[in-house]
């Protein structure tokens, strides 16, 4: 390093300690957003160019000689020797969806400070790690999947127990987002138009690409995007519509029922009919909201309203159950870790880098990128008033459904607010109500309401700038929703092909419906659970969620710790034992007080039994009205807990397997690992 | 347009494009002549659609959530 590059990185080093020093101790007045910013942007600057560099050297010893995949194997389709800032752009958008945007949001209820330091902790020494070895890994063998590589290199039993643990995922993952969007659109007619409109919206594009011009996606996105404003200045007109207003408003068992019927077509129509079109809006229109909210936020610079902690980190908070430890480390997962990024930096981005040199930036670098759009989410929510916040976020059984109810009980959790000041917010972003629209991507666009009516169009804009948020969020999940619907009947085809082989064939008919269907009723189970929950739902599936999700990750941080030993090079394993350790014990331990916590709120199990003895006495208790609503509520809560015992026998399994690979490892005296030899001259 | 301009418009262009899983088709023009100079290429709107099937229809069709 020269003279001025150490000048440059210690002048850094001390910006990014000043900036953590005012975000953590500074307490009384408000504390501006971009204190955050700056801490964030200079932690991940400084572990790309250290930590990263110290990985890709001597952990990993990357060789930017050593032909890749793309280059080995090139075929002009699958395999593209791309250019690094493509590449990651590419890499970029496949990992950033509403995981961090959501995730961030619900962590505010214990203040900015912890979801913000496990978002830089967990990106830097977890996060990243994981995106980067497994995108090494995979690399080094032609570009294959996670489940693969795990069964190279720990063995066929725990590549199957991953990919079962894959498909829940995928399960739960799909619930939760579909969720959001009902929250996010139940009772509101504007949104629900303009969500509706992209359907046609995507026809007429899918049939634009394919026969009238194809392949142009620049013009059809234009056009597309073209098309999403008008439905969006349109949909307030309709919410106005004697006649219209009330068709788009919708119950959430209503729209419930309508996204699983959207599932299940969806995800069996031609993809350049829906899923195509739509996913070239949702990406661009993602990259464009990303880049707009980063300008907003350096632009308007506005104070954090919430406090640095809240009282709630004792566990007692209305938006998730739960404490500090484990829970935040469950509820942001994406955005400090999230192991589903493990299935992306196995599929298609190790197939087209095109030199090793390459994968410090794509793989590390991309993943803090998504980190720091977890901050602005997190800034997001917190330059709120907490008492539009909590009124907001929390579950209908504690703020009652009106104005009067919801400002009094939020008021009375130490968050002073007026009924006049909520019915004033909901009609600012053009809502008949903002109170207990959970779910995160409500807050949100409220939130970049605030933001982007601040640099265009002042107040009047506000209700335009809410819904083209709430648009954009309802779009690429529901793009994801259906996608992954698609990815999860795959899945199950290939589990369901290992007992019957005839399964598997992937352009069959029969087994492709009877897998739709499948996968289909198996997220649509927890998404009605979650819309029938009093609670409102996000309380239950949010943590399921992140505990799947950090189960992958824990999974993907073994494989990665087992290669290294394999690679004999287990002096510097550490660095993905450290992640991986702490995943497995907030992993179990949340995964054991969701399962025998005594505490109803908290454990699946106590909520159940509390409920089965009230039955028991023939008493009903709220919020069920009858008794078959009581036999639900415990079958439900039975459900949970068995998914959770899933999950833990997933993670506490692989760790077995882990641990017995390393000792098998360490036994031997070269290198076991089964990488593509570095001397293989390139195909052809 | 300077040519720094249109070079850096045109990477833009080839990024947004492989984000939504479309490689270039100049690459991939350069690669059959390469190596398969008997065979026919694709036409774009050919390549397209290949492409556009094997992103969304096919297994690993990943984006996270």
């Amino acid at each position: 390093m020269t003279l001025r590059e150490k000048i440059g990185w210690g002048a850094m080093s001390l910006l990014g300690a000043c900036a953590l020093a005012v975000v953590a101790f500074q307490r009384g007045e408000h504390v501006n957003a971009l204190w955050i910013v700056a801490a964030s942007v200079s932690v991940n600057l400084i572990a790309y160019r250290f930590y990263a560099r110290y990985i890709a050297r001597n952990v990993m010893q990357l060789d930017a000689t050593r032909p890749t995949p793309a280059i080995r194997r090139a075929d002009g389709l699958d395999y593209v020797a791309t250019d690094r800032n493509v590449l990651f752009g590419h890499h970029f958008a496949a990992i950033a969806g509403a995981g961090p945007l959501v995730g961030p949001v619900l962590a505010a209820q214990m203040g900015y400070l912890p979801g913000t330091l496990w978002i830089l902790a967990g990106v830097v020494l977890a996060g990243a790690v994981q995106d980067f070895m497994i995108l090494f890994i995979s690399m080094r063998r032609d570009g294959r999947s996670l489940g693969e590589l795990i069964r190279m290199e720990m063995g066929a039993v725990a590549g199957t127990i991953a990919l079962i643990g894959a498909f829940a995922i995928m399960v739960i993952i799909l619930a939760v987002l579909a969720l959001i969007v009902v929250r996010a659109l139940a009772g509101s007619p504007w949104g629900l138009f303009t969500v509706a409109a992209t359907i046609p919206l995507a026809f007429a594009m899918g049939i634009y690409t394919r026969w009238i011009r194809p392949g142009r996606i620049g013009e059809v996105s234009i056009l597309g995007v073209i098309g999403l404003l008008l439905a969006i200045v349109y949909g307030g007109q309709v919410a106005e519509s004697a006649f219209w207003g009330p068709v788009f408003t919708l119950t959430p068992v209503q729209l419930c029922i309508l996204m699983v019927g959207y599932g299940a077509v969806a995800s069996v129509l031609p993809v350049w009919l829906l899923l195509a079109p739509r996913d070239y809006l949702s990406t661009f229109l993602k990259i464009g909201a990303i880049v707009a909210l980063a300008i907003g936020i350096a632009v308007v610079a506005p104070p954090l309203r919430m406090p640095a902690l809240t009282k709630f980190i004792d566990g007692s908070g209305p938006v998730w159950s739960g404490g500090l430890f484990p829970f935040l480390f469950i509820t942001i997962a994406c955005g400090a870790v999230s192991g589903f990024h493990a299935l992306i930096a196995s599929g298609t981005t190790p197939k087209l880098i095109a030199s090793e040199g390459d994968a410090p930036f794509i793989g590390y670098g991309a993943m803090l990128m998504e980190s720091f759009v977890a901050i602005m989410a997190l800034v997001g929510a917190t330059i709120l008033d907490p008492g539009i916040y909590f009124a907001m976020n929390s579950p209908a059984a504690v703020l009652g459904t009106d104005a009067a109810s919801a400002a009094a009980a939020v008021t009375n959790m130490g968050f002073a607010i007026t009924p006049e000041a909520l019915a004033q917010a909901a009609r600012d972003v053009g809502e008949t109500t903002i109170i207990s629209r959970t779910g995160g991507a409500p807050t949100l666009a409220v939130a970049m309401a605030e933001i982007f009516s601040n640099l265009i169009g002042g107040q009047a804009m506000k209700a335009f700038w809410y819904h083209f948020a709430i648009l954009f969020e309802a779009l690429f999940i529901l793009t994801a929703v259906d996608a992954g619907t698609r990815a999860g009947r795959f899945m199950l085809q290939d589990l369901i092909g290992l007992a019957v082989p005839s399964f598997r064939n992937a352009s069959a008919i029969g087994p492709g419906i009877v897998a739709t269907a499948l996968c289909v009723t198996a997220w649509g189970f927890f998404l009605y659970q979650g819309v029938t929950d009093p609670l409102g739902g996000v309380n239950t599936l949010w943590p399921l969620f992140g505990i799947s999700n950090q189960m992958l990750a824990a999974v993907a941080l073994i494989l990665a710790t087992v290669v290294l030993f394999r690679m004999k090079r287990q002096r510097y394993a550490w660095v993905t034992i450290l992640p991986a350790a702490w995943l497995c014990l907030c992993t179990i331990t949340a995964g054991l007080l969701k399962l025998f916590s005594s505490d109803p709120k908290v454990g699946f199990l106590a909520h159940a039994s509390k409920f089965a003895d009230a039955a028991a006495r023939g008493e009903i208790l709220a919020p069920a009205k009858t008794m078959a609503e009581m036999q639900r509520i415990i079958f439900n809560d039975r459900i949970d807990a068995a998914l959770i015992a899933l999950f833990l026998g997933v993670v506490v399994s692989i760790l077995a397997f882990g641990i017995r690979s390393c000792r098998a490892a360490l036994k031997v005296d070269r290198p076991t690992v089964t990488e593509v030899p570095p001397m293989l001259v390139p195909a052809e | 347009m300077t040519p720094r301009i249109r070079h850096l418009l045109a990477r833009a262009r080839e990024t947004a494009l492989m984000m939504v899983g479309q490689p270039s088709y100049t690459a991939y023009l350069r690669h059959m002549a390469e190596h398969h100079p008997g065979h026919a290429a694709m036409d774009p709107a050919a390549f397209f659609r290949d492409r556009e099937q094997a992103r969304y229809g096919g297994k690993g069709g990943g984006r996270c959530c």
